[in-house]
């Protein structure tokens, strides 16, 4: 699957994508497919605050329970209500199913994150 | 059903017994069918709702109604698609699935200890505290720890537990600390531990061994970190050769080693903890010292720790009355006030009594004194083997283990290649070309008449088959489960939809686990 060239990446495989100064952050697809049919997302609270590179919340699958990174500082203004039902959406879509949205304190750390070919370069690594 | 298609060769293996399906207990039930018959009543009647008031139920309970041989036949049948020990090999990796030996149950069973109760005054139950005391004598000297807890109810427990003791004494030096630091090969038991302790989880990453990377440990290391959980060998089954350095990094920066005795099966007689400068440990009794594991339980996971650490284990604590060297290594720490001494009277030194006068103790973490019946297997178990014993059945272990690395190591990808102590993790990545994942495997390895390995852990091998086969498995048995695990990678070359869709041979075929996590039933309801 292509990874977005409009994306930043975290070396957690998060992905994020800005609208203004509000990030969409999600899971890659290589994340979804190392952890298999994804059963439970936990996500906090709108108006909660996260760091960058600190724990926002966990994605369980049949495997195993992981942590989610954040990419970015700032305060959540969204969480994708459809996850509860359909967690499966991440299997499907992994880059089009978000899972919080968030205004960046400082949009520049966008920038600073990891763009589709370094993030490709990475797994590949990885693999 | 079986079909000649898709069993696989006999090999001579004990396969389930198969029969016709089961209801549900509550599915079986037929109004008005009892398993007892009660004697005319002889007393006068009472009225239960005049007595009871509120309390009366006015509906009685939904319980199912049947027959005693019903029952009986119920239970059996569903005994019989167990699989067990006693059936064959468990190679459940990190589990350490032990043969339970018989002569602990005969010992269980003496009457005097059977039949112990915890509120039996000290003197009048030296027998079981003598049990017990020697239990953590032989404890500590395995671990080469200075005292013990056996309260904690299995592994976890005494995780928590052990956490608890590092919490207190950071509290008593001033500051409690923030953040635990665990490897990413750890058991999931462990963040979970540190984060209801109160601490915050710190990843540290693997090096390319498998080990902790020393300088990853020096750079993440500081004044805020209060402990690391590690457990060794690791959860790929390989010795930390530089736990002494490890042990060094921390306590240069004030922080403790605590390990996770998961895999202590690889170290008993041969390597001690207390040696190489962890400062508070667990066991697990269900694994290493061969009591009963998962639904037979109950576990036990007893916490040993330094001298430093032993204000603070959870009360009551045993001692040996004016005699507290050679007593069970714990003394009762600056108290100077031994409880119970007075009403004992003269004549009761060398007696063991619990001290529950311990200021600085984490308090109790279980009813009574923990699982008892365990204490008497372990002790059995422990002196049944002998010093000697116990070292060959490290080494028995360790060998079982390798030699299934050596004969399967041309078949299934070798993710880590360090020398392995009892357990060997394996990587799906030659099958996954076929499409051919560890749970098909694993799946496929119950119809040639094995439990399972443990699957898709320790989570920093991507596929993992994690084999343990204990030093219980003679070489005939080694033998048939390698002979299954290469006709299965056989199987994934010419058929491997044949391994994608097993089991073949068991009563139900493969169950849909994702459905089951997603929209679990976890009750039975009668329908409409």
């Amino acid at each position: 699957m292509a990874y977005p060239t409009n994306y930043r990446y975290t070396r957690e495989h998060e992905w994020i994508v800005l609208d203004g100064s509000i990030g969409s952050i999600g899971i890659t697809d290589y994340a979804q497919n190392s952890l298999g049919d994804i059963v439970y997302v936990d996500v906090p609270k709108v108006g909660d605050t996260v760091t960058a590179g600190a724990t926002f919340g966990s994605v369980e699958s049949v495997k195993a329970v992981s942590d989610l990174y954040s990419p970015v500082t700032g305060t959540v203004t969204a969480t994708n209500d459809e996850l509860k039902s359909s967690p499966d959406k991440i299997n499907e879509a992994p880059h089009e199913t978000w899972i919080i949205k968030v205004e960046l304190a400082d949009p520049g750390q966008f920038n600073a994150l990891l763009d589709a070919a370094a993030y490709e370069a990475f797994i590949a690594e990885e693999q | 059903m079986t079909t000649n298609a898709t069993a696989p060769k006999t090999l001579g293996k004990v396969r389930p017994h198969q029969t016709q399906n089961e209801a549900l207990v509550f599915e079986k039930s037929s109004p008005g069918k009892r398993a007892y018959k009660m004697p005319p009543l002889d007393v006068p009647a009472v009225d239960a709702a005049a007595l009871l008031g509120d309390a009366h139920r006015k509906t009685p309970g939904l319980l199912p109604e049947l027959s005693e041989i019903e029952i009986i036949r119920h239970f059996t049948r569903l005994s019989t698609w167990n699989y067990a020990i006693d059936l064959g090999m468990y190679p459940l990796g990190s589990c350490t699935m032990k043969y339970n030996p018989r002569v602990n149950e005969a010992v269980a069973r003496i009457e005097g200890l059977a039949e112990a109760h915890p509120y039996r005054p000290d003197s009048l139950a030296q027998g079981i505290l003598d049990v017990i005391d020697l239990l953590q004598r032989c404890l500590i000297e395995i671990t080469g720890m200075d005292a013990i807890t056996l309260q904690p109810a299995a592994g976890a427990h005494g995780e928590f537990t052990g956490i608890l003791l590092v919490r207190a004494w950071h509290e008593s030096q001033g500051n409690a600390r923030r953040k635990i630091l665990i490897p990413d090969s750890a058991h999931g038991t462990n963040p979970a531990t540190a984060a209801i302790c109160g601490y915050t989880v710190e990843n540290l990453k693997s090096n390319s061994e498998g080990g902790i990377d020393l300088e990853a440990l020096t750079r993440q290391v500081d004044e805020e970190t209060a402990a690391l959980m590690l457990t060794n060998p690791s959860t790929i089954g390989v010795f930390e050769s530089q736990i002494h350095k490890i042990a060094d990094i921390l306590h240069a920066k004030g922080a403790l080693l605590y390990m996770d005795g998961a895999n202590m099966n690889a170290l008993v007689g041969k390597a001690r903890p207390g040696d190489f400068g962890v400062d508070v440990m667990h066991l697990n009794l269900h694994k290493t010292f061969s009591t009963p594991h998962g639904g037979g339980g109950p576990g036990s996971g007893p916490v040993a720790c330094k001298a430093f650490l032993e204000p603070f284990l959870p009360t009551p604590v045993l001692c040996k009355t004016g005699n507290r060297e050679q007593g069970t290594g714990n003394r009762d720490q600056g108290t100077g006030n031994r409880q119970g001494l007075g009403t004992e009277g003269p004549g009761t030194a060398g007696q063991l009594h619990w001290i529950y006068d311990r200021p600085q103790s984490v308090g109790r973490v279980r009813a009574f004194y923990g699982n008892t019946g365990m204490f008497i297997r372990a002790l059995a178990y422990i002196l049944a083997n002998g010093p000697d014993g116990l070292r060959q059945t490290t080494e028995d272990a360790v060998l079982n283990a390798n030699y299934i690395r050596a004969k399967l190591e041309d078949l299934y990808e070798l993710p880590y290649k360090t020398a392995s102590m009892h357990e060997v993790v394996f990587s799906d990545k030659r099958q996954a070309a076929k499409g051919v994942k560890t749970g098909d495997i694993a799946k496929r390895l119950i119809d040639y008449g094995f439990h399972p390995y443990t699957v898709s852990f320790p989570m920093i091998v991507h596929g993992a088959l994690m084999i343990e086969p204990t030093e219980s498995e003679s070489l005939e048995e080694l033998d048939l489960f390698i002979e299954a695990m290469r006709a299965i990678a056989r199987e994934v070359d010419e058929t491997p939809d044949l391994v994608k869709t097993a089991p073949h041979s068991t009563r139900v075929s493969r169950l849909d686990e994702v459905q089951a996590a997603r929209k679990p039933i976890l009750r039975w309801r009668p329908t409409e």
